[in-house]
């Protein structure tokens, strides 16, 4: 293997590897993500495969196993390219017949296509299906385009001539120059610019300095950086070098957590090609700049994450954040300078270089440029990752890409930001998505999660989930972070149990502030978002609880009781059948009533009883009544 | 080491490069900065945040812990502002009991909640010590966030028995009644 030195030959192996394509007339593209994995994809392409083979037709159509297609939701994602016909949840049965019909009379199968939700129209191609339609992929298009485990097609589609640029005509101090003057900002959370945090380690006084990659991705239901790493690793590498360029550092690390095990296997092998290839190790490009990449499997903390943490983990010690009144940037890793990027950010530096700092500045807000990947999750009926340019309104986000609530249900709130983010009402829907506007509403951007909630979410019970787990991944070092999160956690405890008291709103509020003053590091600095951001836009649901002994939306279960409509009960008995405790009583031959005292409000009879006579209800009337 | 001068509650204290806001207003007898992770013997931590204080840099006031923030030149601290205060009252409450030394100075009668165990606070002296003095790692931080609790290394407890020299910076007696716990 050549080893590549100059920008010709990464130019001659980019031609090499598209002059074997040349007879390829069709490729399908197969989503290899972890999402669809689950969905059996890798059966799907096995099963292309042979199809492919059984009907002789390998000199003229490819199949490619692809990163993540975003569309989580409908997998396995199966996309013809060129014409880019986008069949959903393909099932390997499904295999012979796209075969037949795609591949050799280029007709479509309707069944496998996108409806829409409102005028059950079918999509045929990627652009069509709203969920992509409103989308801006840019980090992302590459992901359904490569097969991650292949240097060649991240070549192809002009990988690495960003870093062939960079490192045979541009200066240390014009790449920092362009992420500056780009406004790129810390896709991780924080949105500080990087190309501040870049020149603020370049200057640090010392020899050696690091470059990191922070892919300790630890929100629920959050996976934007899983996929890039998983789809396109090769992004994030390039990236890097071009940091560690501009910087001066000849070490790099990538901090994943070990509960990727997808990402980390076409990471190290993403590392192993491109060194093979001389993009990393000695005298890349024929510059005289030498670096290397180590990968540093995470065990598991969320708080890992936190910067100073993050680098006490690769430096063996339990991953606890550090006071950082010297930033990391100057002393961070065995206190060397030491610039933390997360996957996202670093995977914005190739485009910016080859694009233009116009064209990333063209995307967005007036203080937040360019894209940013959202893990769009929860009750809305198109699930997945979504990228869209800063600035879209949340409403864009949820009503147009996600299709809305399913059931017919209303919206009620929209969480982002990670577990200490906080709700967004259904009033600021029309706010801009960008780093500030977020911050301002008692949220934030966060590494990009979002979920959706509707009218069946209890607000207390939420700040309740995010507290409790908080109070569990905060690692315990400093007392306002460990004991203000274990005191509020008792108090929502309680409330949600019915045992609410007068004053528990603003003894909340008492410790939050504290928690959000005194912590130590960010993770406890936003710790009480939650609690703070529900009190805000709901506290009469906070009220309900407290001084009704009611929960309105009827999650809490101390405080609800299951009820049977008799104008509705037809009588077929099946919650009876279904009752794990014999809590159901036939009151009359078409009728049956619960007992309240035996009932242990598994939810059961709710879901036995059939749709269409919907006649168990869960009711939560308040004290006054009888709950206690 | 150059000597420098910041102004802590109004008073112009000299100190040396490389010291810490908590040292520096240490050697002032009227300045008193509460601590509970804080030990001459040991590294600080960082971690009770008693000796929060709160600093001006230019135009911009910023609350930082004393026991690790380094002192510098013209640095302006004030010990005792509105929000300081406010923060060590909810810590002595939520550290109780091992706070109650500082009720009375803060007003505070008793506590509206209770620490997990009430006799420790997780300081972590005996960690350190056991760590940075003693080198020999024996007493650890077994979990995270609100499970964290003091615990030893299973099999090195004996090393223990001949040292015993943490007892003296645990002020719960948390980490005395855990040895008699486990039969020592």
């Amino acid at each position: 293997m050549i080893k590549i030195e100059t920008p010709k030959q990464l130019q001659d192996l980019k031609n090499e590897v598209l002059s074997k394509r040349v007879d390829i007339k069709k490729y399908i593209t197969v989503c290899s993500g972890t999402g669809c994995i689950a969905y059996k994809s890798p059966d799907v392409s096995k099963a292309f495969d042979e199809e492919i083979k059984k009907r002789e037709l390998s000199n003229s159509v490819q199949v490619r196993r692809t990163g993540c297609h975003g569309f989580c939701e409908r997998g396995p994602i199966v996309v013809i390219l060129p014409e880019k016909i986008c069949y959903l949840g393909t099932k390997v049965e499904d295999v012979p017949e796209i075969v037949e019909k795609t591949i050799v009379n280029n007709e479509v199968i309707d069944r496998l296509l996108y409806k829409d939700i409102e005028t059950e129209e079918l999509m045929k191609i990627v652009e069509d299906v709203p969920f992509y339609k409103y989308q801006k992929r840019v980090l992302l298009a590459n992901n359904a385009l490569i097969d991650p485990t292949s240097i060649g097609d991240y070549i192809a589609i002009d990988g690495y001539s960003a870093l062939a640029k960079v490192l045979t005509g541009i200066s240390r101090d014009e790449v920092i120059k362009t992420v500056k003057d780009a406004n790129l900002r810390g896709r991780g959370g924080g949105g500080f610019p990087a190309g501040v945090k870049w020149e603020t380690t370049r200057n640090a006084p010392g020899k050696t300095k690091y470059v990191l990659v922070n892919a300790d991705e630890g929100d629920p239901g959050a996976y934007m950086d899983r996929s890039i790493l998983e789809g396109n690793p090769h992004s994030v590498i390039e990236g890097l070098i071009i940091g560690a360029y501009a910087i001066g550092a000849k070490e790099g690390f990538i901090y994943v957590r070990e509960e990727y095990p997808l990402a980390l296997e076409n990471t190290r092998l993403a590392i192993e090609r491109a060194g093979e290839y001389g993009l990393l190790g000695k005298n890349i490009f024929g510059s005289g700049f030498n670096f290397n990449i180590t990968i540093h499997r995470g065990a598991g903390a969320f708080v890992s994450g936190e910067s100073s943490a993050l680098m006490s983990a690769i430096e063996g010690e339990a991953g606890e954040p550090r006071p950082k009144y010297i930033h990391t940037s100057v002393q961070g890793l065995w206190d060397k300078p030491s610039c933390l990027n997360n996957v996202e950010t670093w995977a914005n530096v190739p485009f910016i270089i080859n694009n233009g700092v116009e064209w990333f500045r063209s995307m967005g807000t007036e203080e937040s440029k360019g894209t940013k990947i959202f893990s769009l999750v929860g009750k809305v009926n198109n699930t997945g990752l979504v990228e869209v340019p800063m600035g879209i309104t949340l409403r864009d986000i949820i009503f147009k890409i996600g299709s809305g609530i399913p059931d017919g249900k209303k919206f009620k709130a929209v969480q982002t930001g990670g577990p200490s983010g906080g709700v967004i009402p259904e009033s600021l829907l029309d706010l801009p998505v960008d780093f500030d506007k977020l911050y301002e509403a008692g949220s934030m951007m966060g590494s990009g999660g979002m979920i959706v909630m509707d009218e069946d979410t209890c607000m207390v019970d939420t700040a309740r989930y995010y507290t409790d787990f908080l109070a569990h991944e905060s690692c315990g070092k400093c007392s306002p972070c460990r004991e203000g999160l274990r005191q509020m956690l008792k108090i929502l405890n309680r409330i949600t149990a019915g045992e609410g008291r007068d004053g528990d709103i603003e003894l909340l509020e008492e410790i939050a502030e504290v928690v959000h003053e005194a912590s130590l590091c960010a993770l406890g600095g936003t710790a009480a978002n939650p609690i703070l951001s529900t009190i805000k836009y709901f506290r009469d649901e906070y009220k309900a609880h407290i001084n009704e002994k009611r929960c309105p939306a009827n999650v809490c279960n101390a405080l609800i009781k299951y009820h049977i409509d008799p104008e509705k009960c037809k009588g077929c008995g099946l919650c009876k059948k279904n009752c794990p405790v014999d809590a159901v009583i036939q009151v009359e031959e078409k009728l049956f009533e619960i007992d309240v005292e035996k009932c242990i409000k598994c939810g059961a009879c709710i879901i036995a009883c059939p749709k269409k006579f919907d006649a168990v209800k869960k009711i939560s009337e308040g004290a006054s009544v009888g709950v206690s | 080491m150059k000597e420098i001068t910041v102004k802590i509650d109004g008073k112009d204290i000299k100190c040396k490069n490389g010291m810490t806001i908590l040292e520096a207003a240490k050697t002032d007898p009227e300045i008193n900065i509460p601590t509970l992770c804080y030990s001459d013997k040991l590294q600080p931590r960082g971690s009770c945040r008693l000796c929060m204080v709160e600093i001006t840099k230019g135009k911009r006031k910023k609350l930082v812990a004393s026991c690790v923030y380094p002192v510098e030149e013209g640095l302006v601290v004030e010990t005792k502002t509105e929000k300081v205060i406010k923060i060590r009252k909810m810590l002595i409450e939520l550290l109780w009991p091992s706070t109650q030394h500082l009720a009375e100075e803060y007003g505070i009668t008793s506590s509206r909640f209770a620490l997990a165990q009430d006799d420790c606070n997780l300081c972590g002296m005996c960690v350190r010590y056991c760590a940075e003095v003693k080198k020999k790692n024996v007493v650890y931080f077994k979990g995270r966030g609100v499970n964290r609790k003091i615990a030893f290394v299973p099999g090195k407890i004996d090393e223990c028995i001949s040292c015993e020299e943490c007892f003296s910076l645990c002020s719960g007696g948390y980490i005395m009644n855990e040895m008699v716990k486990l039969g020592h």
